[in-house]
Order: C-alpha cells, then structure tokens, then sequence
C-alpha cells in the first residue's frame, strides 16, 4: 500500500518537474531561437543546386549543424495517451521543430564564420538515436548541412555599401 | 580538397570522375554521458553530450571519405551525404559519401 504510493508520488512528481522545468527550457529556447534567425538573416540559406555563374568564381564550403534534443517526461506522458486516440502529436511536433531550427542557425553560423552570405543545396536530416522506453522517441538527432558560398566580390560589395 | 554537396564546382569544370567514396564510424556513447542523458531526459531539450559525439563522429566519416579520395588522386568529393542510422541500442553508425572527382 505505502509502496504503492510512493510509487504514484514519484511518477506525479516526475511529471511536475517534467512540466515546470521542460516548459521553462522550451520558451528560453525559443526565445533564443528567434533573436538569432534575427540575427543571421543576412545568411541566406536556399535549396537550390546550382550556383549563379559569378565571377570571380566563388569558393565553396561544405557546412554543416547537428543537435540532438529530447523531449522532456510531461511531454513524453502526453505523447504517450496521444498514442492511443491518434492525431497530432503535439509535444513532439514543437521538439523537432525547436531541434531543426537550431541545427539551421548552426549552420548558418558556421557559414557565416567562414564569410558566407549564401547556402546552397540545404539539405535536412532527422533521426532517432535512441528509443525510449515503450518503444516511443529517446532522443532526436538534427543534421541541416549545405554548400556555403564565398564570395568576396559580392561580399565587399556590401561591406562597402 | 574541396567538399561540397553540389554537383559541381562553380567556375571549375569536372575532368575525371573517380567513382564514389565513403567514410563511416560507428559510436557507441560511454556510460557517463548516457547517465547525464537519462537525467537531461527528465526535463528535455538539448542533449549536449550526445551533440558533441556526433559532431565528432561526423568529422571523423569525412576525415575517412576524404582518405579515400586523396588516395584515389582526387582534388575534390561532390555530392556529399551524411547518413545516421542506429545500429544496435546506444550505438550509431554515421556515413558520409560523396563522388570523387578531378576538377580543374
């Protein structure tokens, strides 16, 4: 009887630091999120293969941003009862979203350290790096890598302006 | 070298292609960063452990690819992937291949 309370206590109070302290890191990190594509917007990051002919050729630069995140206990509770009715998934849906913008920005700022305005050819990847317990997401992995291009010329152009 | 997830390189023209190349690792977290992980689960957002792993993982596949290449004589990998899959429980295997190309 007293273990099964316990038991029931530990879980509710999983649940409520979960909540608390996931709630807080999701809107810092959002927070964060948007003052930095604030700030790297000068960074243009497309899709595109090919590159405009520029003279002088610019040079070119693999670029690449990862980061592995994970949801938090709430949320995981939560996604779990979604499970059974079907529908979106909220609390996941904001987990990758967070985790692919940021992988974004960290591309972007690698490029941007490198003298780059432009990225081409971005490409993004997710995946699972460890299951959780029954089966659900442990953790995500975020890659967003692409082609910096530098190019001076254009660079001191608006340097310059 | 020059790497580059495009198909070609600008204002350069591609004189020989050299096939594909690959360079992959598999990594395994050690169990300290697994324990800090399990606890950063509680609460969720960044793992920076395992961030740190892969990024280096992930310059290691390109170090391997980029062997491959030089050894083929090459001066340039296009068409860069990466690919993360998990292989066993706690360990993950990252690629890395592109085609190896002579551009002048």
């Amino acid at each position: 009887m007293w273990i099964e309370l316990w038991q029931v206590g530990l879980v509710l109070g999983l649940l409520a630091v979960g909540f608390t302290f996931g709630t807080i890191a999701e809107r810092r990190h959002y927070r964060s999120i948007l003052r930095r594509e604030d700030e790297l917007r000068d960074v243009v990051a497309v899709a595109a293969k090919t590159v405009p002919p520029l003279s002088p050729p610019p040079q070119i630069h693999l670029v690449q941003g990862s980061v592995v995140v994970s949801v938090d206990y709430f949320k995981r509770m939560l996604a779990t009862l979604h499970k059974i009715f079907g529908g979106r998934v909220r609390s996941y849906e904001s987990l990758i979203d967070r985790a692919r913008r940021e992988a974004m920005l960290r591309m972007q700022a690698q490029a941007r350290r490198l003298g780059a305005r432009l990225v081409f050819n971005v490409r993004v990847e997710t995946s699972a790096i460890s299951q959780g317990s029954r089966g659900g997401i442990g953790s995500v992995e975020v890659l967003a890598y692409g082609t910096a291009v530098i190019d001076r010329e254009a660079s001191a152009n608006i340097a310059g302006t | 070298m020059i790497l580059s997830n495009l198909e070609s390189v600008p204002g350069k023209t591609i004189s020989t292609h050299l096939g594909i190349v690959q360079g992959s690792t598999v990594r395994a977290k050690h169990i300290g960063r697994d324990i800090a992980a399990s606890l950063k689960n509680l609460v969720g957002g960044e793992l920076k452990g395992y961030s740190e792993l892969l990024v280096d993982s992930r310059e290691e596949a390109i170090r391997r690819m980029v062997q491959q290449a030089e050894a083929k004589g090459a001066n340039a990998v296009l068409n860069v992937r990466f690919t993360t899959s998990m292989v066993a429980a706690g360990a993950s295997e990252i690629l890395a291949y592109g085609s190896a190309v002579i551009v002048e």
